[in-house]
């Protein structure tokens, strides 16, 4: 992996949503400079904007202004095509309300990425029951959302963005129903993905415990980057 | 890549099976209507086509009476035996006239009976009515002047008083003649007024006058016109003709009627055609109804559909992606509908079709038609939500409700 160089960029990007009156301005100009190989965890209260940036940084949503790069490529300037090659090939998905396919088991939920990437059938299976395994769903490939818990559909939701291998993992509160212990054996995944396998990851998290995997912690507040320090105690 | 996206769709279709059975029987239902009443109406119009080809279109039938129905018989003077000769000698593009007497009379063989149509009238009558006798003969000139008791009989008599067994030669009684059967008459088979033309017992008009009615009036005439003879013309030189036999004023309304079977063809014809549209109406209204649940059926599985292509987008599918995967979906279940529905309406047609006796007809123009409509439907309204969907931000589409 080209550790070190530029993944992400943000020039002063913005996020208005609704209109004049109704409007509500969610981003208030956001500077932010990714490198390849960070562990990065966005912190803030609720309604500061945390959301709505990593969607913007998942090519799911466009900034009202500014310029978002990535790997020097403008964002903005690519077609909806482009950006949606941009998804499949780079980056993983974690979202806050998991989106998993109803009806639809947890193995074909995670080979679904795999399809859309052309993978031979053999090979997604097998590289789908790896990433369920690793997040601990062994022997819960046949089950459908309906029938999983919250904290069991969020690791599936887990498994469906890493089972890529993508270069940048995005995940909105990946833990965020899920108990301590396997809040940690998720971490331990992150960090893992992180240090082995080179993969970028930022992280949205209100847990403090948490935020203190990443290398870097950033602070949102009112729509502003707010603090954006190393983390002196990394575990 | 083409492959995987069918394979997708007929997942999708595999796991949402309530859904794509409401779907699918939409359109079976719709399709199957339209075929149904389509191809049964033609059948039914060929029928009565084919019925009245079998009377002939060259036949005239002339009754007493004024032209205003049957109920309506002021002033009907009967005709007499000289009214046919008349016809017969001075019209020339005439090729055969009968006088016909007739009535309802029960025919006694053994200890069968069986209430039928006595028919008095000449040999005339097969040529004038387009029938021949299959076995057995005619009457003898001889028989015709005496008034003998000989009668020549209808299949549906044949099966009715004698079932398998032989008939020529034997006697059956009517009233209190007795007469020997010599021949029987080729079928026609049912008429489409629901009148059975196998139905009647032929015999000679001088024994009907002597035997049975007991006077020398003749009930009805009727006339073949020679083929490719105008019949317009015939029938106007009959009318003229008898205007003046009558002794009719050139005031006075005729007291006859000169039927043409090429008006009651018009007629009939025109009747089941009209039927015809009425029922495809109908049917068309049900296959309309059938694409309104269709849908409703897709509209109601938007937002859920709305989100799914959302979850597609976000993880890297493209916009064609998701498009191609919902147009074969719909064309995957519109098809399957619409193939259904057409053996289905291919079942319940040929079904109908013997119930009510009428040819079976495949129409394959009707077939192709409600194919490509259920296609269509399917396609419109599985399609274009779908389509409007997979152009939203991926955001958008995840966050519909
Ligand atoms: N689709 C939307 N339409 C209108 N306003 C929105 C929309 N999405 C978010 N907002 C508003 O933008 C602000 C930021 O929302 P966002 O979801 O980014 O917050 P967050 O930091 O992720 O909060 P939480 O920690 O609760 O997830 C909020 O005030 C929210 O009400
Ligand atoms: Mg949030």
């Amino acid at each position: 992996m080209n550790t070190g160089q530029h993944l992400i960029e943000f020039r002063g990007v913005t996020k208005v949503y609704g209109e004049r009156h109704a409007s509500m301005q969610a981003l208030r100009g956001i500077d932010l400079h990714i490198v390849e190989g960070e562990f990065v965890a966005i912190m803030g209260p609720s309604g500061s904007g945390k959301s709505t940036c990593m969607n913007i940084l998942g090519c799911l949503d466009t900034p009202t202004s500014g310029t978002y790069l990535f790997r020097d490529v403008d964002v903005g300037q690519l077609t909806r095509n482009q950006r949606a090659l941009l998804r499949r090939y780079y980056q993983g998905f974690v979202f806050q309300g998991y989106n998993l396919l109803n009806r639809t088991s947890a193995i074909e939920n995670v080979e679904l990425p795999l399809i859309y990437r052309g993978a031979p059938a053999h090979e997604r299976h097998e590289q789908a029951l790896r990433a369920l395994n690793t997040v601990g769903l062994k022997g819960w490939e046949s089950h459908t959302p309906g029938e999983l818990s919250g904290g069991q559909q969020q690791r599936v939701a887990i498994a469906r963005a890493i089972v890529t291998e993508p270069a940048v993992l995005l995940a909105d509160e990946p833990t965020g129903n899920l108990d301590t212990a396997r809040s940690r054996e998720i971490m331990e995944l992150l960090n893992s993905l992180n240090i082995k396998e080179g993969i970028t990851i930022i992280m949205i998290t209100h847990e403090p415990d948490m935020a203190a995997y990443a290398k870097r912690i950033i602070h949102f507040r009112d729509g502003l980057v707010e603090t954006d320090e190393q983390n002196g105690r990394t575990k | 890549m083409l492959w995987k996206t069918i394979l997708i769709a007929l997942r999708e279709i595999r796991r949402n099976v309530l859904r794509s059975f409401l779907t699918v029987l939409g359109i079976v239902i719709g399709v199957a209507a339209v075929i149904t009443m389509v191809t049964i109406g033609g059948g039914a119009t060929v029928q009565v086509r084919q019925q009245i080809a079998s009377m002939g279109n060259n036949l005239l039938m002339m009754s007493p009476g004024k032209r205003l129905g049957p109920g309506q018989s002021t002033g009907s003077i009967p005709f007499k035996e000289n009214d046919a000769d008349a016809i017969a000698k001075e019209i020339s593009s005439i090729a055969a006239v009968a006088p016909v007497s007739s009535q309802s009379i029960m025919a006694i063989f053994g200890n069968q009976n069986w209430t039928t149509q006595v028919t008095g009238t000449d040999n005339h009558f097969l040529k004038a009515t387009n029938r021949s006798v299959k076995a057995g003969r005619q009457f003898s000139d001889s028989e015709l002047r005496s008034g003998a008791a000989v009668c020549i009989i209808g299949e549906t008599v044949r099966k009715k008083l004698f079932g398998g067994q032989g008939t020529l030669g034997e006697k059956i009684r009517l009233q209190k003649l007795s007469c020997d059967v010599i021949g029987l008459l080729e079928e026609k088979g049912q008429s489409t007024m629901g009148m059975d033309q196998d139905d009647l017992v032929v015999i000679p008009l001088s024994t009907f006058h002597r035997r049975i009615s007991g006077n020398q009036d003749v009930g009805l005439i009727q006339i073949s016109v020679q083929q490719g003879s105008s019949t317009e013309k015939a029938q106007s030189d009959i009318r003229r003709l008898m205007r003046e036999r009558r002794h009719l004023s050139a005031s006075d309304d005729d007291n006859f009627n000169v039927m043409d079977m090429k008006e009651i063809t018009k007629m009939l014809t025109g009747t089941t055609q009209l039927l015809t549209a009425l029922l495809s109406a109908v049917a068309a209204v049900s296959l309309l109804v059938g694409g309104i649940g269709i849908m409703n059926i897709m509209l109601v599985s938007v937002t859920e559909r709305t989100r799914e292509i959302g979850v597609r987008l976000a993880i890297g599918a493209l916009e064609n992606d998701v498009l191609t995967q919902f147009l074969v979906e719909a064309v995957v279940l519109s098809s399957l509908g619409g193939l259904v529905g057409i053996a289905l309406a291919t079942a319940a047609s040929f079904v109908v079709a013997r119930l009510m006796q009428v040819p079976y007809i495949f129409n394959p123009g009707i077939n192709l038609l409600s194919f490509i409509f259920s296609a269509a439907i399917g396609v419109i309204f599985g399609f274009f939500p779908a389509r409007r969907a997979a152009r939203l931000d991926p955001i958008d589409a995840l966050r519909h409700e």
